[in-house]
C-alpha cells in the first residue's frame, strides 16, 4: 500500500455542504469563529491549517469548510546510500574490532571511520579489512566502512586467548601486509591485543591516539596531562570520538578465507567468570543498580530485594542524608556518575542533580507513588504504587522462581 | 634459594601527583609492590624490588616511599632518559633468574605508551598478562599461577599461566599500605651497574600541555529547513517509557525485563 495520503473526494463534498448530515463530523469546530465569555472573537493561530507531508504548515483560507487532515507519520526515509567499492585495492588498513558481546561498539564504529578516512585520502584507493573474533550479532554490517572482512568463529577464540587472536593476526598481517593496523585503545581487548601485536612483530606503534593531521598523529600521555606528536605508525591505537563513524556509503563488506593456524598452545588458560559479590562492585562500574530514595519507609526489604536480585545497591542525597545509606553509595552530581545496564530507582523524584548521574545509563526502571515526577519522563519502564508493595511483590517473584528451580534441582 | 620458592621481582616507576605534579610512588606500581610483600609475607617468596632510570634527587623522593612500605632494598639500574631501559631491564630479570615479575600498566609520566610489559615479556619470551587484580594459587610444583583479572562493569576473570610470567596490576587490586618514614629511613636504595654502551636510543619526545578534545556534536544531516528546526529544537522527550500501575503486573513487567536485559 502507498504511504502517501489521499484525498477522500466524498468527505472533501461533506466538508463543503454545511446542510449534510454528517457535516460535523468532518469539519474541526475549533477553526470555525468563537466568542469567548466576554464577547471577544477568540483566534486560536495554532490551530491554523495543517502540516503538509514535506513538514510545511499549509495555510487554507476556506474558513473552517476546508478539510483537516491529521498529520500521519512522517514518511521514513529510505536508506539508499551509495555503495563504496574497492575492486583492486592498492594496500589495505587493518582494523581489529572489539565486538563486545558480539555487537560493534562505538569506539569499533570511530576507528572504522578513521581507517576508511586513510585509505581514501589523497585520492588512494586502499581498502579497509575488518577482523571480528568470535561471533558478530549485528545483521547489517555494511553501513559502518567494511569494505573486506574476516570473521574467526574458531571455537579456540572465544573467551580470553590474546595469544591465539596474536597467532591469526600475525598470519593475517603477513598475507595482507597493511599499510596500518587499528585498534581501539580499550579496555575490552584492543589496548591489550594492539600492544601484543606490535611488540610481537616489532612494529612502531602509538597509543591513545586521538588526532591526525597530514602525516602526525596526536597522543595522548602522562594520565592525559599532556600530548605528545608522532609520525604516522604502523600500529595505532586510538582513543574513543577521535574520529567519526562513516556516514555516508554503504561498504561491501566481502567475507575473506580465514588463515589456518597451526597447531597451537597457548600459555595462558581462561578459567572463566567468577562470581562477583555485588555489593563489592564500586557503583561507577556496577551493571546492575537498584538505587533507593525518599520514597523507601521498609529500608530492610530494599536490602533483602537487592540481595535476591543481586544488584549493586545506591542511593538518592536525600537517602544518604537520612543515614539510610553510607556516603559512597550516593548516585549523582555529587556522587557517583554511574553507566549501568539497568538502574532500578525505587521513590526517588528525578531531581536533576540525580537525574545528571544516571544520564549514561541504559534502561532506567522507575517506582513511584506519583506518575508525574521527571523519573517517570526519564525511565524505559515505570510501576506507579507504593514502593513497598511493588518491592515485596518483586521479593516474592524473586524467591518463587528460585525456589522452582531449587526444587528441580 | 629454596627451590620451591618464587624470585619475585616487581618493577616500579617514578609516578606523578595529576595536580601538583610532584613526584610520587605511582598507584599501579604500589599496588604491584603490596602484591608482592603480601606474597613474601605468606609463603616466604623471595621479592626483589627495581627500578630502571636515571637517580635525581626527586626520582629518589619517589623511590623512598616505595622504601616506606616496608621493603630493605630498592634496585636502581642508573639509566639516562635518553638511552632505552627495554634491554637493561631484560638482562636484568634474566640474569637473577626471576619467575614472576609483577608491574604496573602504564606509567603515570612520560608518553604512557604501556608498552613495557609486552616488550619485556617478547623479550624474555614469557607470557604477559594485563589488569591483574589478585593472584590466587601459586602451583610451584606444575609452575602454574593463577590470577583474577578486572574486567569492564567490575567483573573478574580467573586465568591460569605458567610461569614465568609477567603480571600487570590493575588499580582495582588491593590498596597499597601506607609509606611509613621510619621505614622509608632504613630502607637503603642500591645502583646496579649496567652496561650503558650496549643500550638502544630512543628519541625523547616533546611533552606538550594537553589541548582540549573536541566534544563530539550531534551531526544533523536534514535536508529541510524544517527537519533542520526540529533537530535544534526537539527535545529528548519520554521515549516511550511504558507505564504500569499495578503493583503485580509492575513487578512481573521488572522481572520480563531484567530476564531480558540476562541479569536474572
Ligand atoms: C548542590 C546540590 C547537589 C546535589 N547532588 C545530588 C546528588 O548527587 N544526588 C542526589 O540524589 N541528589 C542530589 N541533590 C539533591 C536533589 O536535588 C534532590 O533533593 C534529591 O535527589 C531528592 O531525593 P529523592 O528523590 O530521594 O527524594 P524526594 O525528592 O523527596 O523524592 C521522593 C520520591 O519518592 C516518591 N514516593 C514517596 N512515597 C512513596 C512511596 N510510598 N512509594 C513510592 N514512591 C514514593 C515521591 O513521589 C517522590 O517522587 C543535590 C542537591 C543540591 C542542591
Amino acid at each position: 500500500m502507498s504511504q502517501h495520503r489521499r484525498r477522500d473526494p466524498r468527505v472533501l463534498k461533506i466538508i463543503r455542504n454545511r446542510l449534510h448530515p454528517l457535516h460535523g463530523q468532518y469539519v474541526d469546530s475549533s477553526t470555525i469563529k468563537q466568542f469567548g465569555p466576554s464577547g471577544l472573537l477568540r483566534k486560536f493561530p495554532h490551530r491554523v491549517g495543517t502540516i503538509a507531508a514535506n513538514g510545511r504548515r499549509r495555510i487554507n483560507r476556506l474558513g473552517g469548510h476546508a478539510p483537516s487532515f491529521s498529520m500521519s507519520q512522517p514518511l521514513e526515509a529510505l536508506v539508499n546510500l551509495p555503495l563504496h567499492q574497492v575492486k583492486q585495492p592498492e594496500f589495505y588498513i587493518l582494523v581489529v574490532l572489539d565486538c563486545v558481546a558480539g555487537r560493534l561498539t562505538e569506539h569499533d564504529k570511530d576507528c572504522l571511520g578513521f581507517a576508511q578516512m586513510l585509505a581514501n585520502r589523497k585520492g588512494q584507493a586502499g581498502a579497509v579489512l575488518a577482523v571480528i573474533f568470535g561471533e558478530s550479532k549485528d545483521t547489517d554490517l555494511t553501513l559502518f566502512g567494511i569494505d573486506r572482512l574476516l570473521h574467526i568463529t574458531d571455537d579456540a577464540v572465544q573467551g580470553y586467548q590474546p595469544e591465539l587472536c596474536c597467532e591469526y593476526l600475525s598470519q593475517i598481517i603477513a598475507q595482507f601486509n597493511p599499510k596500518h593496523i587499528i585498534f581501539p585503545d580499550s579496555i575490552f581487548a584492543g589496548a591489550d591485543l594492539g600492544r601484543r601485536i606490535a611488540a610481537k612483530l616489532a612494529l612502531s606503534v602509538a597509543t591513545s591516539a586521538w588526532k591526525l593531521v597530514e602525516d602526525e598523529l596526536t597522543c595522548r600521555a602522562s594520565q592525559g596531562l599532556s600530548d605528545i606528536k608522532s609520525p604516522l605508525t604502523d600500529v595505532i591505537l586510538l582513543l574513543e570520538q577521535a574520529y567519526e563513524p562513516t556516514s555516508e556509503y554503504r561498504y561491501e563488506t566481502l567475507l575473506l578465507d580465514i588463515p589456518k593456524i597451526a597447531m597451537y598452545k597457548s600459555s595462558l588458560q581462561d578459567d572463566g567468570l567468577v562470581e562477583v559479590d555485588p555489593s563489592q562492585i564500586p557503583l561507577a562500574e556496577a551493571g546492575f543498580i537498584i538505587a533507593g530514595g525518599n520514597g523507601i519507609t521498609d529500608w530492610p526489604l530494599f536490602h533483602r530485594t537487592a540481595e535476591l536480585l543481586g544488584a549493586t545497591k545506591g542511593a538518592s542525597r536525600v537517602a544518604v542524608d537520612d543515614g539510610f545509606m553510607a556516603r559512597d553509595r550516593q548516585v549523582g552530581a555529587t556522587g557517583t556518575w554511574v553507566s549501568a545496564q539497568v538502574y532500578i530507582a525505587v521513590g526517588i523524584s528525578g531531581a536533576i542533580q540525580h537525574l545528571q548521574g544516571i544520564s549514561r545509563c541504559e534502561k532506567v526502571i522507575a517506582i513511584n507513588i506519583d506518575d508525574s515526577c521527571d523519573m517517570i519522563k526519564r525511565a524505559d519502564l515505570s510501576v506507579i504504587g507504593d514502593s513497598q508493595a511493588i518491592l515485596a511483590e518483586l521479593n516474592q517473584l524473586c524467591l518463587q522462581t528460585k525456589k522452582v528451580v531449587d526444587d528441580v534441582a | 634459594m629454596l627451590p620451591n620458592k618464587l624470585n619475585v621481582t616487581c618493577l616500579v616507576s617514578i609516578g606523578m601527583h595529576p595536580l601538583s605534579r610532584r613526584a610520587r610512588r605511582a598507584e599501579q606500581d604500589a599496588r604491584a609492590v603490596e602484591l608482592g610483600l603480601n606474597l613474601a609475607e605468606s609463603s616466604q617468596h623471595q621479592l626483589s624490588v627495581v627500578h630502571a632510570g636515571e637517580l635525581t634527587s626527586e626520582a629518589e623522593f619517589a623511590l623512598s616511599s616505595y622504601l616506606g612500605m616496608g621493603l630493605d632494598e630498592l634496585k636502581v639500574l642508573s639509566i639516562p632518559p635518553q638511552l632505552d631501559i627495554t634491554s637493561a631491564l631484560t638482562d636484568y630479570v634474566r640474569s637473577i633468574k626471576s619467575n614472576l615479575v609483577i608491574m604496573g600498566q602504564q606509567t603515570e609520566q612520560g608518553d604512557s605508551s604501556a608498552m613495557l610489559p609486552y616488550l619485556l615479556a617478547q623479550a624474555l619470551s614469557i607470557p604477559v598478562v594485563r589488569g591483574i587484580t589478585e593472584i590466587i594459587d601459586i602451583d610451584n610444583t606444575r609452575q602454574h599461577i593463577t590470577l583474577l583479572q578486572a574486567l569492564p562493569r567490575g567483573q573478574r576473570r580467573q586465568i591460569t599461566g605458567s610461569l614465568p610470567m609477567i603480571i600487570c596490576i590493575d588499580m582495582a587490586a588491593k590498596a597499597p599500605r601506607q609509606s611509613a618514614v621510619g621505614k622509608a629511613l632504613s630502607g637503603k636504595i642500591t645502583p646496579v651497574s649496567v652496561n650503558l654502551t650496549g643500550l638502544d636510543p630512543v628519541a625523547v619526545k616533546p611533552m606538550l600541555t594537553a589541548t582540549v578534545r573536541p566534544k563530539r556534536l550531534k551531526l544533523i544531516k536534514a535536508k529541510t529547513a524544517a527537519e533542520r528546526f526540529k533537530a535544534a529544537t526537539a527535545k529528548a522527550t519520554n521515549s516511550g517509557g511504558k507505564l504500569v500501575y499495578d503493583p503485580q503486573q509492575g513487578a512481573q513487567a521488572i522481572y520480563d525485563l531484567l530476564k531480558q536485559e540476562k541479569l536474572l
